[in-house]
């Protein structure tokens, strides 16, 4: 498979604190990738770097190559907003505006220079209908969004990260906050969005990853220990902190 | 995963810049925020800077502590000065046990009730009254109604009804702010209620309330226009007037009298170190509580 | 906290034992007389209470009943609505300070509120740490400061600027009173709209900024409207300060009882024409009632702005 995202020898500073260590991860396009590890491990860290939210918090150096469909993300021919436009992203806590569930998912276009209420009708109608919320709210869709059940929150703020048109969705730790139902319900979504994204998600729970990713990559210490195809990774891990850590010996 | 997929538009992929007119506007936005944020402060800040320049060579102990002059050179501030603290310490000895109280019941014994709404709203609505009110009602009450007419008294007393708001609000939400567990360990170990406030409730909370009863200190030692017409604007002349029925213009309410009605040769420069000692007091009250409370909230983040 | 611990774990067998003690006489006296001053507190705090309630009850009453007076000498239609006020004479049009309120308070406020928001903005989403960690107590000094030094500051620093600016020989009047005021509210305003801003949770910037948005957009269509409610709870509290000021607005504002015909002509406002002549007024006179009309009418705009604060809470605990 030809590699969409590449990471080269990628370091992350926070100060004097060293984040992330010559990582070096290449992600397939149009399937799902999960990061999995103990907690600080470095994952999150890392697929921030991916739409440069890093860059927002002081302190945060980046060195090494991360490139996306082969440009370098980091260099200075790159604007951060057009970036993030072509890359969505799902948050651990679900984080809908306080507005009316309609606005929520016309923000982002309306951010892009998308205006005609006809025009944004129709993104509005198919982002819901991709995050399969469509059914649930399409009776007023001038509700707040904050009256929404968590779930159909987290769904909500999918629809609003697709309303942009984005190649990649970011997905950090999206179901976490979740009960099982709606946990399962975003699974059988990003299944499938897999067809027409490439989907990096961040996740706390080992049978998450086995169940929804293609590919696993294993972190430790803000270190890339295993990389492998998802089955491959869980069935016959190659090295031993892999091993422990899958069979639950820490984390 | 038969089905062949359209190539992804990994082909002349660019992240290149967007369409100029909202880029221009974030370094608009930014430029402006700012400008407007540094030159706004720094004008304030440098008017006051000003009228400290002004006044603050040529003070002296002699017009710190000097009597006023209605017709010569030379008169100091002894009296007002003496006077803003004296109605400051009596008004805050007055409002300070019931706006404590009172905030005491809003936090500890209030039922949730119609009566306590009530009681809330007379507090919030106290507390929008414009000062002037204040004064008014002062001069009803003291200068008709007790005929005691323009006085120390007076002025504090109304003082105190305008602090009593701020201290009973801030009371009850330093109280409200205390831990739960606090509560219960205390009740737990056997504590009525009253020692429980006594003991718990109100040394954890006095953090908070002394932080109100600066900003009430502050505000009562800067507050001119309730002091002019419940206490006058002329002092008894002499230095230490205990007698709380003198007459008891204060500092800030003789650097208006100065300006205005004054006809003593040097009124300009005695109102520049009037405002000079006015602003050094005010900021002194501000500091002195506040630094605690600053070192305490950085060593909480730290 | 942790020395006071020790004391009450002294008491507190103290006082198991005593109720176990139920019988004995002299322990008996002591639990009653415990009761009796929890009872006796409990009295005090109550009774403090009522008595806040009672001082706002008597303001009330008094202003009203003193104000309503105006009227048997003077038509409701002269008092509100005619500009001629010379008591001298037994005119007793209060339109002049009525409308002069009204204006010098909206000038204040379209000064005051964008730049306060601004500042807001620029303490709550750009400075670096170490400034704002500067500004905020700058700010919070500047509302400590008497509202007569701001008086003053405008009567000897910014009223002769206004001059050489204008042109007028005299530049007593709204604009100057309302850049005082401004000088007054704005640290406020902005303090206040600058905790509400802090307060928008960071996961709603971070949503807006993954999205593409820059900081503009961000702060313009994510974060003010989310501080909405705090923002404007800032703003009333300001007005309020603004509709209330007396001294400061005395020094600058002429006292003319005249309707202005610029914004350099000599004017008064409520609290300007009360200050300025209630001290020389018979307690039973009309002039006098009418002085106490006017300030029922400061009193009721507060308390209406008070209800106002009030819904504005209510309306804001739904997002929160």
């Amino acid at each position: 498979m030809q590699p969409f995202i590449e990471m080269n020898k990628l370091n992350l500073y926070y100060g004097e604190f060293h984040a992330l260590k010559d990582v070096s991860v290449q992600i397939p396009e149009r399937a799902i990738t999960a990061f999995i590890g103990p907690s600080g491990c470095g994952k999150s860290t890392l697929l921030r770097t991916l739409n440069r939210m890093n860059d927002r918090i002081p302190g945060a150096r980046v060195e090494g190559r991360v490139a996306i469909g082969g440009i370098d993300i980091y260099s200075g021919e790159v604007h951060v907003e057009s970036l993030r436009k072509k890359i969505g992203m799902v948050f651990q806590q679900p984080n809908p505006f306080p507005k009316s569930i309609y606005d929520n998912v016309a923000f982002g276009p309306k951010q892009h220079g998308i205006r005609g209420k006809k025009k944004l009708d129709e993104l509005v109608e198919q982002s819901l209908r991709s995050a399969v919320l469509w059914d649930e709210v399409k009776d007023d869709l001038r509700r707040p969004a904050l009256s929404l059940s968590g779930g159909q929150q987290q769904r909500l703020c999918i629809a609003r990260a697709l309303a942009v048109e984005p190649d990649i969705l970011l997905m950090d730790e999206a179901t976490s906050a979740l009960d099982p139902i709606s946990t399962f319900k975003i699974e059988e979504l990003t299944h499938e969005l897999k067809d027409r994204y490439t989907i990096v998600m961040v996740t706390h729970n080992m049978q998450q990853a086995a169940r929804v990713s293609q590919q696993t990559v294993f972190f430790l210490n803000g270190e890339v220990i295993e990389h492998d195809a998802t089955r491959q990774l869980f069935a016959n891990p190659v090295d031993s902190r892999t091993q422990d850590y899958i069979s639950g010996r820490f984390g | 995963m038969s089905v062949k997929k359209p190539a992804h538009p990994t082909l002349a992929y660019s992240f290149g810049k967007r369409r100029g007119a909202s880029v221009l506007l974030d370094r608009l936005f930014t430029g402006l925020v700012w400008g407007t944020g540094i030159i706004v402060i720094l004008f304030i800040v440098g008017l006051l800077f000003l009228l400290l320049e002004k006044g603050l060579p040529q003070l002296s102990w002699n017009f710190l502590y000097g009597l006023p002059s209605e017709i010569e050179e030379g008169g100091g501030i002894g009296p007002a000065l003496f006077n803003s603290f004296y109605v400051l310490i009596i008004s805050l000895i007055v409002s300070i046990p019931i706006g404590i109280a009172a905030g005491i019941y809003l936090a500890e014994f209030a039922p949730n009730n119609k009566l306590i709404e009530v009681v809330r709203i007379c507090v919030e609505g106290l507390s929008s009254v414009p000062s002037i009110i204040f004064g008014l009602f002062g001069i009803a009450l003291f200068v008709e109604f007790f005929e005691i007419g323009l006085t120390i008294l007076g002025a504090a007393i109304s003082l105190a009804f305008l602090n009593l708001p701020v201290l009973t609000r801030v009371t009850e939400e330093s109280i409200r702010a205390v831990p739960v567990e606090l509560r219960n360990a205390s009740f737990a170990l056997g504590s009525t209620h009253l020692q429980t406030i006594r003991r718990v409730l109100l040394p954890v909370a006095m953090n908070g309330i002394m932080t109100g009863i600066c900003l009430t200190a502050g505000r009562a030692f800067g507050e001119s226009a309730v002091i002019i017409l419940t206490a006058g604007v002329s002092t008894s002349g002499e230095m230490w007037d205990f007698n709380l029925l003198s007459p008891g213009g204060t500092l800030a309410v003789h650097l208006w009298y100065v300006q205005s009605e004054a006809i003593v040769p040097d009124a300009q420069e005695i109102a520049q170190k009037t405002t000079a000692v006015l602003i050094i007091v005010a900021l002194l009250i501000n500091i002195v509580f506040r630094v605690p409370l600053w070192l305490n909230e950085r060593k909480n983040k730290a | 906290m942790i020395d006071m611990n020790p004391s009450t774990n002294s008491k507190a067998p103290a006082e198991l034992g005593q109720s176990f003690g139920k019988t004995s006489g002299s322990k008996f006296d002591r639990k009653a007389r415990l009761r009796w001053s929890n009872q006796l507190f409990r009295m005090i705090c109550i009774g403090s209470a009522l008595f806040v309630c009672l001082v706002l009850l008597c303001i009330l009453v008094l202003m009203l009943r003193t104000g309503v007076l105006t009227f048997s000498n003077v038509s409701l239609t002269e008092f509100f609505f005619s500009t001629n006020w010379d008591p001298e004479n037994e005119h007793y049009g209060a339109l002049t300070f009525i409308l002069g309120t009204l204006a010098l308070t909206s000038l204040t406020m379209l000064i005051s509120i964008p730049i306060s928001v601004i500042i807001a903005v620029f303490l709550a989403e750009m400075t670096p740490k170490w400034l704002r960690n500067l500004l905020r107590p700058v700010l919070d000094l500047l509302v400590g400061i008497p509202s007569v030094v701001y008086g003053f500051l405008g009567l000897t620093l910014l009223i002769p600027w206004l001059r050489n600016l204008s042109g007028h020989d005299l530049a007593d009047g709204l604009l100057a009173a309302s850049i005082v005021l401004t000088i007054m509210v704005l640290p406020t305003i902005s303090r206040i709209s600058d905790d509400a801003i802090s307060a928008v949770p960071n996961k709603y910037r971070d949503a807006a900024y993954a999205l593409g948005a820059n900081r503009f957009q961000t702060v313009f269509r994510v974060v003010l409207p989310a501080a909405r409610s705090g923002i404007m709870y800032a703003v009333i509290l300001g007005m309020a300060r603004a509709i209330g000021e007396t001294m400061a607005v005395v020094m600058v504002i002429g006292n003319t009882a005249q309707l202005p015909n610029s914004l350099f002509t000599p004017t008064a406002v409520l609290t300007s024409n009360i200050v300025m002549q209630i001290s020389s007024v018979e307690f039973d006179s009309t002039w006098n009632y009418g002085l106490y009309m006017m300030g029922f009418i400061l009193l009721a705009i507060s308390l209406l702005m008070i209800v106002a604060v009030r819904i504005l809470q209510k309306k804001g605990g739904r997002y929160s």
